[in-house]
């Protein structure tokens, strides 16, 4: 752990802070503990760590706020020159949004949709009687300039569903910078956004925490957004601090074990896939051919209300990782959900072994069912939160294999083997696994119909940046073992290119380009997929400030 | 975890109003079962005290117009009180839950009709219909239980429709459809009990509602038919009372009053205790 001395009074000093959570039965559960930085004026101090490691709740003990059923046990907290701890609840209001300011994860959740965008930002010094109404509108258009709006002066009429998700979020940071706060919390505000909408959310935050001179405290998951951003990193482990120290030192030599991890993880390594292009000669597993599919009633003409994908063309063969990859929107879980038969294309033909399959699940035999198995993004809605592990497993064994008895729990535990997770989860419900290993048992449920081809929609998105290799690797060694095929759908390219054999591009619905593992590096024409590729944030200071955005 | 515990630690958990709550409708419905052995008198045992008598230490509550023990036509009632409203509100509750079901995976068109019908039935103003009823069909215990379950089952529909088609839309019942499921695997394992904790508070208070109904018919004398009365029932016999101050109508007034403030108590406090459970948000 490096302490500089410092010299000047911090604008943020926590000291041996505990927040505490009661439990059902009354017992106390410490959410943080033993928490202390300082941050000087100027400076962005980074919060990392997992989901549940506290970082949230620390962003909003700064503010004096805890979570119904939390409340801060101990510590003291200064923020700008007041002690937090001992407000009262009048003098916090106060506090709030004059000197510490807030910038949620989901801009769109957070703006209310029946307002006017001009209305809500000049919300918080209106209500405090900071300014007058006019002043204030008259500072927000300023801000919207000054945060690279498009049309400043008339974007503030508009309805927050008329903008885009990465001007939403630049225009709750308006709602945050408009009383000039001394502190800004950023939790998560990138998190939700593209990779390229990222790139630009994250250069006006730069800009203005560079040219205002502005402290912040900036929450996230992603190590390679935080050495964009800030100054110094406090990694978090379980409400704990496993490591603090300057951003360069912890890039360079990180001490603790889980930096160690976390970096691993970023770095996002090359895994080795067991299938080898010369294996493509032999009949492709699965074809697409000229597929075209929408949502929506099917007119006349064979033409759906909305059309989403347009000649879809690939080959995927017996062994073969395929990543699709493309900006939310683009038609990539469309091109997954028809291909298991959850759309019905309305042109075009899927093969499967040399067959053509129907359109609708319904149509597709058991067997062509069962040989294709879909693994959705979300673990947490993709298990029955009413079923045990047990029975989430046992299901498609009875129903595909007809197994009982102890051929039956034979299987599961091989299941459970093969997704490296103990016995011991067999019992719970799923709401009672962590995020990862849902995933696996996720995993474990679609291999347990013994399938030829998975679908992996999203399958690393929900999930933090060490749990999410884990899973990679694992897809990687069932690849190995199982000679599986993977259809991997994501928008991060990283992960993709670590895994997959062949890339393929997808913009607004149509293919763009289809790109070879051995090519991955080179330049490509395609002006789509090197904008992605240098999107993407790499784990190294400064490449933020380096990145330039190719125009399309 | 420890089976036999569970409801205890349940108790525990509750706030309490909640834990009152609970307590009331349990001493309720625990009087109901056994209140005819526990009953000081026989139900027809008239004068056995003086007409309207006030409380007393061989009448607790008093006696009724014909000089019964209230204390033992209250315990007698409460078999007919709690046990016809709580076979309606069963009734009622599965049958809306079951045909929410059948609508939600049976498809469209039976889903349109059975939706219609049920707005249809939404619309009717509930205690006109069931005056209705009772006064086309008369009165019979049977016939009640009937007259509450028509009244209430849009109700239960409703909401276990709403449900329901949520649930379907679920990633998991996707899951479920995509490995080729059944309609009837996919509404029994992958519906119903995700739809079961909200449909038992629903249950809760549809057996509230269904307590005032019947009362409210008892009272219009269309209920229960003498010699024997449910609370309802009670009040109107002993109505003349009421200008004398006799506990007689007041003692069945505030055996409904505390039923159902009891079970609303009790239902009240599960649905501020459902944050605390460990569905997590998404992250």
């Amino acid at each position: 752990m490096t302490v500089t001395p410092h010299k000047a009074r911090p604008m943020v000093a926590v000291e041996n802070l505990r927040v505490i959570a009661h439990a059902d039965d009354g017992r106390e559960i410490p959410l943080v503990d033993d928490i202390r930085f300082t941050v000087q004026k100027g400076e962005v101090l980074a919060l990392i760590g997992e989901s549940g490691s506290g970082k949230t709740t620390i962003a909003l003990a700064l503010m004096g706020y805890a979570r119904h059923g939390c409340h801060i046990a101990q510590g003291t907290i200064h923020v700008a020159g007041t002690d937090v701890t001992s407000q009262t609840p009048a003098q916090l209001r106060q506090f709030r949004g004059n000197k510490v300011a807030y910038i949620a994860q989901s801009a769109a959740a957070s703006f209310n949709p029946a307002m006017k965008i001009l209305d809500q930002v000049v919300e918080p010094v209106v209500i405090h009687k900071v300014m007058s109404r006019a002043e204030a509108e008259k500072k927000a258009i300023a801000l919207f300039r000054e945060l690279a709006l498009p049309q400043p002066d008339t974007i503030g009429q508009r309805y927050p569903h008329q903008v885009s998700g990465g001007q939403l979020q630049r225009l709750m940071t308006a709602m945050a910078l408009i009383s000039d706060p001394e502190v800004v919390i950023l939790d998560e505000p990138t998190t939700a956004l593209d990779v390229t909408t990222q790139v630009e959310v994250l250069k006006t935050f730069r800009r203005v925490v560079r040219q205002r001179g502005m402290t912040a405290i900036y929450v996230s998951h992603d190590l390679a957004v935080v050495a964009q951003m800030a100054d110094r990193i406090l990694v978090l482990l379980k409400g704990a601090i496993a490591e603090y120290g300057t951003t360069g030192d912890l890039l360079r030599a990180p001490q603790a074990e889980y930096s160690h991890l976390l970096l691993e993880a970023a770095k996002q390594k090359v895994r080795p896939s067991p299938w080898r292009p010369e294996d493509a000669t032999l009949q492709p597993m699965l074809e697409v051919r000229d597929l075209f599919a929408g949502y929506g009633p099917v007119d006349k003409h064979g033409q759906p209300k909305t059309p989403i994908l347009h000649d879809i063309n690939l080959r995927l063969y017996r062994g073969q990782a395929m990543g699709i990859i493309g900006e939310s929107g683009s038609g990539k879980t469309t091109l997954a959900h028809a291909i298991a038969g959850m759309n019905k294309p309305c042109g075009g033909h899927i093969l499967f072994n040399g067959h053509y399959i129907a359109g609708e699940m319904q149509q597709r035999s058991e067997n062509e069912l069962r040989r294709i198995q879909y693994v959705f993004q979300m673990a947490d809605t993709a298990l029955n939160p009413a079923h045990s592990v047990e029975t989430l497993l046992a299901r498609p064994l009875t129903f595909f294999h007809g197994l009982r008895g102890a051929a039956r729990q034979k299987r599961i535990a091989q299941l459970l083997e093969l997704v490296r997770l103990p016995a011991s989860v067999l019992t719970r419900r799923p709401w009672a696994l962590s995020g990862g290993q849902k995933q696996r048992i996720n995993l474990a449920r679609a291999l347990a119909a013994e399938p030829d081809l998975i679908l992996c929609d999203e399958v690393t998105s929900a999930l933090d940046t060490v749990v999410a290799a884990a899973v990679l690797d694992l897809i990687t060694d069932l690849r190995r073992e199982l000679g599986l095929s993977v259809i991997f759908i994501s928008h991060d390219l990283h992960a993709v290119r670590s895994v997959c054999d062949e890339i393929l591009v997808v913009k607004n619905g149509r293919m763009v380009t289809q790109v070879v593992r051995a090519d991955y590096d080179k330049p490509s024409s395609e002006l789509y997929y090197e904008r992605l590729k240098r999107a993407v944030p790499e784990l190294r200071q400064g490449w933020l400030d380096e990145h330039n955005d190719i125009a399309l | 975890m420890n089976l036999l515990t569970l409801p205890w630690r349940f108790f525990l958990s509750l706030t309490a109003s909640g834990k009152t709550g609970l307590s009331i409708t349990l001493i309720w419905i625990a009087l109901a079962v056994f209140g005819a052995s526990l009953a000081p008198y026989k139900l027809e045992d008239i004068g056995v005290g003086p007409m309207f008598g006030g409380v007393s230490k061989d009448f607790w509550f008093g006696t009724d117009y014909l000089g019964r023990d209230m204390v033992s036509r209250i315990l007698y009632g409460a078999r007919y009180s709690i046990g016809l409203a709580l076979g309606a509100a069963l009734l009622a509750s599965l049958v809306g839950t079951l045909l929410a079901l059948l609508a939600a995976v049976a498809g469209r068109w039976l889903e349109e009709i059975l939706g219609r019908i049920n707005d249809a039935m939404l619309v009717l103003p509930g205690k006109i219909l069931a005056l209705m009823i009772v006064a086309v069909f008369g009165s019979s215990l049977p016939m009640l239980i009937v007259t509450a379950v028509f009244t209430y089952w849009p109700g239960a529909f409703r909401i276990a429709w709403a449900m329901a088609s949520s649930l379907r839309s679920m990633d998991y019942v996707r899951a479920s459809r995509l490995r080729g499921e059944s309609r009837f695997y996919i509404a029994v394992h992958d519906i119903l009990p995700n739809m079961l904790h909200p449909m038992l508070t629903d249950f809760g208070l549809r057996f509230v509602y269904i307590v005032l109904l019947l009362s409210g018919l008892s009272f219009l004398g269309l209920g229960v038919q003498p010699p024997y009365a449910d609370w309802g029932t009670l009040v109107r016999e002993n109505l003349q009372g009421l200008f004398d101050g006799s506990p007689a109508v007041l003692a069945p007034a505030l055996a409904i009053a505390s039923l159902t403030i009891g079970a609303n108590l009790f239902i009240d406090s599960l649905q501020a205790m459902r944050p605390l459970t460990p569905a997590k948000g998404v992250a």
